[in-house]
């Protein structure tokens, strides 16, 4: 977008419509000449693949909404009728439901990758905190979708959930009476969770759309960390990026596929195949798997410190774990964009991935024992990685050589000499 | 041997961390307990320590049995949901509902259109009201739902010494002993989903053995180590030999009439799941040959172009 525009209208109509309105030179140039780096691995068809699942979750959701009621006394039964009587129901339901979760597969590698290869450096600040925002609009609409089958699950996560917003004091009373539509989890808040559960997919769409035309203008980081030096550095989008994106995206399918036809519950809670009961608590309240590490921070500050009670405590901590990723492009020190050039940052990096994967299995584990005070050392790992290592490593860590180009970085591994034939493929000669 | 591999990987970058923690946690317990002595606050040590020695239930695992309608190939096993339907109708009606399930379903376990007419006339439904305002019985049409025993829950509590029986027709779904890690792991590629089943079966088979010495069992409620929240359910031993008939020759056990029950409530929450295993062998195969084909004309784009 920010290079010159190669589009070259062609038929009668297509000019004519060029010089009215230029969506196809708009789609031409951002999908089909789009310079992208040769040497961009697997980890970055993730981008695509969250495109996929964001147009399948709205495709399913509103097909189920025309057979969903909002209504706490036949929500449940509505969710069954899909299941038993609508035409392919279960198929749609079972997507829905574990699309949500391969969603979240799908963030979670994207953002570690982003993590990995610096993505969220200059220039790419705006474009990493659009991705934050649509990551927390991805959390607020999968906890009130988890809501809408009105199980026990549902209504005791919602209710435990809510609860949160009651540790702020003076403003968080009338917050949680707000979100609730009451002092309790009820008809009205299931209302309201669907309809903001309907509405908060286009928001998420409108600021992918933001954070698509983000990247286009700085153009994709690379597993080098190098930027772009010369056309011979990148390739057309269509067909390389096109056709490696897709592959990943089917083969993502297949494991998508696999749980859904073979374990479309193997990802959720028995007890929300049980209706909301009110009067019954179950004896362990547990978020959806992909909440958990921010479940177990939150149940990991068992102790008031000063004027804050445990209970603010957590939820400031949890809401500070996500808070923090805005800064991440501040908090990093380092000139070097990519850990592949950061031997030490490396093995700090593997070892955020274990404490989140460990955070995770905490959170599903009930607050007793050992467990807390394992899951005050996970979060205190976690803090300290962005608060601690990423400052003090990137002034202190002695990184590997840079490789001039992305195209000298390609043929120093792939042992190509003399006149690359990447050239062939470049946009020069292709657009 | 690459998912073991993986499954592995995955263990093990779990486990590192878990050392680690252990390690750093002698600290950080000794710090948690500088501050709750500050806030003179002793008695949640205690209490702590009294839940660690709550039991962990179900006390005994259920045992995993092989299932007709396990793995990517499941099939039902007509003649034993016919069977399980038998053993609800005769044993379990009495006081659970199953109120889910339509009769026009029961076409799915083998029953031609008018043995289901005939199986829903014999249940009286209440419908109405008429055109007197009055409410009224009639025998039952394959579109109803199978009644339930008790009016309300209130009723159905008041009846079975304040525990109400609960609906039967997603038992199958919701209920599942826990599968520790690294088990949940393995369960992924063994695609093991029949927790339910397995949990019913363990729970009807595992009335009639001796509490452990020192376990005080409640009045009114029956020890059974299976019981998901508790050493002990209000639910009487349902099941003996002999007290359903089956035409078929099948052994008239608690055990075989357990299997099947599970079986039956297994279709009862999940009726399409034949439906939707036979789909994904299909589904699968188009995206793994699609994903082929992909690998294929990715290869080739990218053949000039080292990267």
């Amino acid at each position: 977008m920010s290079s010159h525009s190669s589009y070259v209208p062609s038929s009668g109509f297509m000019r004519w419509l060029d010089a009215r309105l230029p969506l196809p030179r708009l789609v031409y140039d951002s999908f089909v000449a789009y310079p992208t780096p040769r040497n961009l691995n697997y980890a970055y068809t993730f981008g695509g693949i969250l495109g996929l699942f964001l147009v399948l979750q709205i495709l399913t959701g509103v097909v189920l909404a025309m057979h969903y009621a909002a209504n706490s006394a036949v929500a449940f039964g509505s969710v069954e009728k899909i299941m038993r009587d609508v035409n392919w129901g279960w198929l749609l339901r079972y997507m829905h439901a574990n699309g949500a979760s391969f969603f979240f597969v799908a963030v979670y590698i994207h953002i570690f990758r982003g993590l990995y290869y610096g993505s969220y450096k200059a220039p790419r600040e705006i474009l990493w905190i659009l991705g934050v925002i649509i990551f927390l609009l991805m959390m607020a609409t999968a906890f009130m979708g988890y809501v809408l089958p009105w199980g026990q699950m549902s209504f005791w996560g919602a209710t435990v959930i809510t609860n949160f917003f009651t540790a702020f004091p003076l403003i968080g009373e009338p917050i949680h009476q707000l979100l609730l539509g009451g002092f309790s989890v009820d008809n009205a808040t299931l209302n309201r969770f669907f309809a903001l559960h309907y509405l908060l997919p286009f928001m998420i769409a409108g600021v992918v759309v933001l954070h698509v035309w983000a990247l286009h203008v700085t153009g994709q980081t690379n597993p080098t960390g190098v930027e772009v030096k010369s056309s011979k550095d990148t390739v057309p989008f269509t067909p390389h990026a096109t056709v490696k994106d897709s592959l990943a995206m089917v083969v993502f399918l297949v494991v998508f596929a696999y749980f859904v036809f073979y374990l479309p519950n193997y990802l959720g809670h028995a007890d929300n195949y049980i209706e909301a009961n009110s009067l019954k608590t179950p004896s362990h309240i547990v978020p959806e798997w992909y909440f958990l590490p921010f479940y177990a921070m939150l149940r990991a500050i068992t102790f008031n410190i000063g004027p804050i009670d445990s209970k603010l405590g957590g939820v400031l901590v949890m809401f500070g774990s996500i808070i923090i990723l805005f800064f991440v492009s501040w908090l990093d020190t380092s000139r070097v964009r990519s850990t592949a050039y950061r031997p030490i940052y490396r093995i700090f990096f593997w070892i955020l991935v274990a404490d989140c994967l460990f955070l995770g299995w905490l959170g599903s584990k009930p607050p007793e024992g050992i467990y807390p005070a394992l899951a005050l050392a996970g979060t205190i790992y976690y803090f300290g990685h962005f608060l601690i290592v990423l400052p003090v490593l990137g002034l202190v860590e002695t990184p590997k050589r840079l490789p001039g180009s992305i195209t000298e970085a390609v043929l120093a591994r792939t042992g190509g000499s003399g006149t690359p034939a990447g050239a062939m493929a470049s946009p020069e000669t292709e657009g | 041997m690459k998912r073991l591999m993986s499954a592995l990987l995955a263990a093990g970058m779990l486990c590192a961390p878990m050392a680690i923690a252990h390690a750093q946690d002698a600290g950080a317990s000794k710090a948690g307990q500088a501050t709750s002595a500050d806030g003179g606050a002793p008695s949640e040590q205690a209490a702590e320590k009294g839940q660690a020695e709550i039991p962990h239930y179900p006390l005994k695992e259920p045992e995993q049995l092989n299932w007709s309608f396990a793995g990517p190939f499941g099939r039902w096993d007509i003649e034993q949901l016919q069977r399980g339907l038998n053993v609800y109708k005769n044993v379990c009606s009495a006081c659970h509902s199953l109120n889910l399930v339509a009769f026009r379903n029961l076409k799915a376990l083998g029953y031609s259109d008018d043995q289901v007419k005939a199986f829903a006339a014999q249940y009286t439904i209440k419908d109405g009201p008429n055109g007197d305002g009055e409410m009224f019985d009639r025998p039952g049409i394959p579109s109803d739902y199978f009644p339930a025993p008790f009016a309300n829950p209130e009723a159905a509590a008041a009846a079975n010494g304040g525990a109400a029986p609960p609906d039967l027709s997603l038992m199958a779904k919701a209920r599942a002993a826990e599968r520790g890690f690294p088990r949940f792991i393995f369960d992924i590629f063994t695609q093991y989903a029949q927790g339910g089943p397995d949990y019913i079966h363990a729970l009807l088979t595992g009335f009639g053995h001796e509490p452990p010495p020192g376990l005080k069992i409640a009045d009114g409620t029956y020890y059974n180590p299976y019981f998901m929240n508790g050493p002990a359910l209000k639910m009487p031993p349902p099941l003996s030999d002999g007290v359903v008939s089956y035409p078929d020759g099948a052994p008239e056990t608690v055990d075989q009439y357990a299997r099947d029950v599970a079986a039956f409530l297994m279709w009862a929450a999940e009726p399409h799941l034949v439906e939707r295993k036979a789909t994904g062998f299909v589904t699968m195969i188009f995206l793994i040959v699609f994903a082929g084909l992909l690998y294929v004309i990715k290869k080739r784009v990218w053949a000039d172009t080292p990267h």
